[in-house]
């Protein structure tokens, strides 16, 4: 009878969830994404501590700053309508592919790769926000052509659309994004409607021209699978010759990963403690996690990205607009690929291609283009609900 | 699709972790794992009195094992380059020292001992761009009294592949360090030591990161040589003096302890303690006068008259004469036509066996040869020669000592018919049993065999087994084990025939008329001497002199022998009677006292 006294109401508690805006959002999906970056910074703080004389928290506290960064990124994305970044996609696709081609042209190159644009803050490495703005951009592309009557010219437009930042990507040279590109866009595509026939003629095409040039190359005298064969077979020979290699590294990685047996060496790791496993906080964290933590550890992780892929591909076909869906479709194919060669990777069933593992590898562009993408998924989330 | 995908990461990792989880523990285990060979010290050698003959000298030497270094030519030639400015030294002297340094694959050569601390610090700083080279810490001999008892103490070198192979070194790693001759050679199991090991923590750049574990190398023991450093020095300074090729060996009469044992020319062994190109080696060794052999237990020399000793024991104990039988020494003897003279055309007329002895008539022992039956492998003198250890190893703990040679008419028909010899012109005759009884003709004798069989005419019949080690004894200072071996055999020799032929050498040496009296008659202490004087082809004659002092109470035996030395008392005596006066400290000092002192107490008898 209290409320019978305005003079004496407190204003009604504001569930928690509404007071941080969260309102709407994949609890699921959020959960599963801070629980990943949350062991990430953990390993990090395992397994850095003689990476930097002098600076045991240096990867530490950059990783936690931008999965801070990254989780308020998130939450305000998944509060704007998603449908707005249609009108700006020309806008998002000429940025996205100026900003690799800048790279192209001012990039600092490290490892022989020119992927990254020294910023004042950090290095910035265009490529991994590509995946995601080629995610919405093509997206919008799509949706608007479908409208009209639908021919094999339009295909080829989408499909040049689609696939020139994943050329320009190439050329950088990061196969391993590149990959991630032309599978974002031939998902978005495929998910689309486009007429199969339409895919299968453009494959037949393909098949002959890089059957073409392969001939013609080995007639050439240019070898395209032996030389690295013979690379593979002469690291696996000599392990120590060069630290560098591929398969030394996958060697590396294997050893670190089957030696954590069941619940992990702890801190006896000494594949990753002892550098024998190179790039462990970015491209190889997940060996950093098989050896310390064991099948105990490496499978939870396997287990907190099936929830991802699940909440994801739950947005996807709830998705109340068509193209929340095609977003939808790219952002997991982008996380699914990427999860799928990185950890395939670690584990000796990929070669080696350079792709970051989402949300786990340490890195500013990568953990933003990430939550990025997750939060253009909660908005879709929150959309359909609200439809 | 991605069910799939997520099924097939998980079941790897389910393979990986679960069902191969121990192989890639284990390989991963060894992998940051290094182990290191921690070399001991080796053992310091002492002489008698604890003086300190040789020790260690901790050096930092940079080594490079070939079989390390890069295998991409490029690189190897990119790494020699770097090495070679780094030491001031061409590419091209770089690959003559890999090349001429003796060894064997996988071995270590050593660039540069003694590095100094600012290369020292860089290789070990830089060491990841150096595979192949390295800084190691050994220990290298430091011998404190330069060429002294070079010969005996012998030297230390890395094991040979073949070594490697023998059960005696069965513990040992390629590159390390072992006795190859002399007493380092002989004690070498217990100088050794024992290496140890320290299990280090590398991380993939080489880098130590902590200690696993240590097994401790355990240093070797030391050796107590029976040696006198100082009658060493004296014995070997007398030599020198003399300048000529030549050796000594003085022994105690009834041990068959090796006071001191000595050979000219010598060489200082600190020159292996460095490293040399094979060139220099070989140079080295090929000096004139053969300095790296040892003449003392090596040189193998007719005796001329230093062998009559031997020939009157095999006369007197198989009978072929009594102690009072008489030959008219007429300056020569006809022998089936052949006429043999004494030496320097003397005539002594008629003799016994003690004044034979004294006076060293030629005459009387051409006699004794001419009577003495020899055929086949055997002879009287010949088998006496055997047991008073001639013509056999001596058993002494110095692994290069010879046999000499004592000649049997099978002996000789054997080599005459091989055609192997050009002096060997015919088969066995009497003549050569003459030629044997006065030390002449093919019989060779070292320094060591004559001193050893000289000591068991003065103990009274054993021939003792000479020996150099006295005992080992720990870190600790406890004495591990004694050498104390026992003599080869015992001679029966009366008591007549001892106290004729011993009389017979105490005549020569103290008495007006006796050989060495010009040398030995003033000399304060009874003793018993003979000297040897041998023809040899193409070169004057070799100086002998065999002692035993005192005479009526032997302690101890000195043998000298000097080539083209002239008579025996012209060289060989006095070197013996300077050794005899440093023992019996009859030029001050305290060393020789206690052995004067017993001498005297004796007195004469």
């Amino acid at each position: 009878m209290e409320a019978a006294k305005p003079s004496l109401t407190i204003a009604p508690r504001r569930p928690l969830a509404e007071r941080l805006g969260l309102t709407g959002v994949d609890g699921v999906m959020l959960g599963a994404s801070v629980g990943l970056i949350a062991f990430s910074v953990f390993t990090l703080a395992t397994s850095t501590r003689d990476e930097i004389a002098g600076r045991p928290m240096y990867f530490v506290e950059r990783q936690a700053l931008y999965a801070a960064a990254g989780i308020v990124l998130m939450i305000a994305i998944s509060r704007i309508d998603y449908t707005r970044l249609r009108d700006l996609r020309m806008t998002i696709y000429a940025a996205m592919v100026g900003s690799i081609a800048l790279v192209l042209l001012v990039g600092t190159a490290v490892r022989g790769s020119n992927r990254w644009i020294n910023l004042p803050f950090f290095q910035f490495e265009p490529s991994e926000l590509a995946k995601v703005l080629l995610c919405v951009s093509l997206a919008a592309f799509v949706y608007e052509r479908v409208r009209r009557p639908f021919g094999l010219r339009q295909t080829v437009t989408l499909l040049g659309l689609g696939l020139a930042p994943a050329a320009l990507v190439f050329l950088q040279p990061d196969l391993g994004t590149g990959i991630v590109l032309v599978a974002v866009a031939l998902t978005i595509l495929f998910v689309s409607g486009i007429p199969w026939q339409h895919f299968a003629a453009i494959g037949a095409v393909a098949a002959l021209i890089a059957g073409g040039v392969y001939a013609a190359g080995s007639a050439a005298g240019v070898s395209f699978l032996h030389g690295y064969q013979q690379d593979r077979l002469t690291a696996f020979l000599h392990p120590s010759d060069d630290p560098s290699d591929a398969s030394y590294q996958v060697n590396q990685a294997v050893i670190a990963v089957g030696s954590g047996e069941e619940v992990g060496r702890g801190s006896e790791a000494t594949q990753t403690e002892l550098l024998f496993l190179p790039e462990r906080h970015t491209d190889f964290i997940y060996a950093v996690i098989g050896e310390r933590f064991g099948f105990l550890g490496a499978a939870f992780v396997i287990f907190l990205y099936a929830i991802l892929f699940w909440r994801a591909i739950r947005v996807m076909r709830a998705s109340s607009s068509y193209y929340g869906t095609l977003i939808a479709a790219g952002v997991v194919a982008m996380l699914v690929f990427q999860v799928i060669i990185n950890v395939g990777m670690n584990l000796g069933l990929m070669p080696v291609t350079g792709i970051t593992l989402p949300l786990m590898s340490y890195g500013g562009s990568s953990v933003l283009g990430t939550f990025l993408a997750l939060g253009i998924l909660q908005s879709i989330h929150a959309q359909s609900r609200r439809d | 699709m991605v069910i799939a995908a997520v099924a097939m990461v998980t079941l790897r990792l389910w393979s990986l972790q679960i069902l191969s989880g121990e192989h890639y523990r284990a390989l991963a285990r060894d992998h940051g794992v290094l182990d290191v060979r921690v070399h001991p010290p080796r053992g310091e050698i002492l002489d008698r009195t604890g003086k300190v003959l040789v020790d260690n000298r901790t050096v930092m030497s940079l080594e490079l094992r070939p079989s390390d270094l890069p295998s991409s030519h490029a690189e190897r030639r990119a790494e020699l380059r770097r090495l070679g400015s780094l030491l001031g030294l061409s590419q091209r002297a770089i690959h003559s020292k890999v090349r001429e340094t003796p060894q064997y694959a996988g071995y270590p050569v050593v660039l540069r001992q003694d590095v100094d601390r600012r290369l020292l610090f860089y290789m070990l700083e830089n060491r990841r761009s150096f595979p192949g080279a390295s800084i190691e810490r050994t220990y290298v001999r430091q011998y404190k009294d330069g060429s002294l008892a070079a010969h005996i103490l012998g030297l230390v070198g890395q094991v040979s592949p073949h070594q490697l192979t023998r059960p005696a070194y069965r513990t040992l790693k390629p590159g390390d360090i072992i006795g190859q001759a002399g007493v380092e050679y002989t004690y070498d199991k217990f100088l050794r030591g024992t290496a140890g090991s320290e299990r280090i923590q590398v991380d993939a750049l080489g880098r130590p990161r902590g200690q696993l574990g240590s097994r401790p190398a355990r240093a070797g023991d030391n050796l107590r040589l029976t040696l006198d450093a100082g009658l060493q020095a004296v014995g070997e300074a007398a030599l020198r003096a003399k300048g000529l090729p030549s050796a000594f060996a003085a022994m105690n009469v009834h041990t068959g302890a090796i006071l001191a044992m000595g050979s000219y020319p010598t060489y200082d062994p600190s020159f292996y303690t460095r490293p040399h190109t094979k060139a220099q080696y070989d140079a080295f060794g090929n000096r004139p006068g053969d300095p790296l052999v040892d003449r003392a237990d090596q040189g193998g020399y007719p005796t001329g008259s230093a062998f009559k000793p031997i020939t009157a024991t095999a006369a007197l104990e198989d009978h072929l004469i009594s102690p009072g039988t008489i030959f008219d020494d007429t300056g020569s003897l006809d022998i089936g036509g052949l006429v043999v003279h004494n030496a320097g055309g003397a005539a002594y007329g008629p003799v016994d066996m003690s004044t034979a002895i004294k006076v060293s008539s030629d005459v009387y022992f051409f006699n004794l040869g001419l009577h003495a039956s020899a055929s086949g492998k055997h002879g009287q003198i010949q088998d006496w020669a055997h047991r008073y250890g001639l013509g056999e190893k001596p058993n002494i703990d110095l692994p290069a000592a010879g046999p000499g040679l004592i000649p049997t008419p099978a002996w000789r028909n054997r080599v005459y018919r091989s055609h192997k010899n050009p002096y060997i012109d015919r088969p066995w005759n009497q003549g050569d049993n003459v030629n044997l009884a006065v030390g002449q003709g093919d019989v060779m004798v070292t320094p060591l065999q004559l001193a050893r069989a000289y000591a068991a005419l003065g103990n009274g019949g054993a021939l003792v087994t000479p020996h150099v080690g006295g005992r080992i004894v720990d870190v600790h200072g406890r004495t591990v084990r004694r050498i104390r071996p026992a003599p080869r055999r015992h001679l029966h020799i009366s008591d007549q025939t001892r106290n004729v032929i011993l009389g017979g050498m105490h005549r020569a040496a103290d008495e007006a008329g006796g050989t060495s009296d010009a040398v030995m008659g003033s000399f304060p202490i009874p003793v018993a001497g003979k000297t040897g004087t041998a023809e040899r082809e193409g070169q004057q004659d070799q100086s002998w002199y065999g002692v035993i002092a005192p005479y009526d109470n032997p302690q101890i035996v000195v043998a000298v022998t000097v080539e083209r030395g002239g008579f025996g008392v012209e060289s060989a005596a006095p070197i013996a009677r300077t050794i005899l006066e440093r023992y019996f400290n009859l030029n001050g000092g305290s060393a020789g006292a206690v052995n004067a002192a017993a001498a005297r107490a004796a007195g004469p008898g």
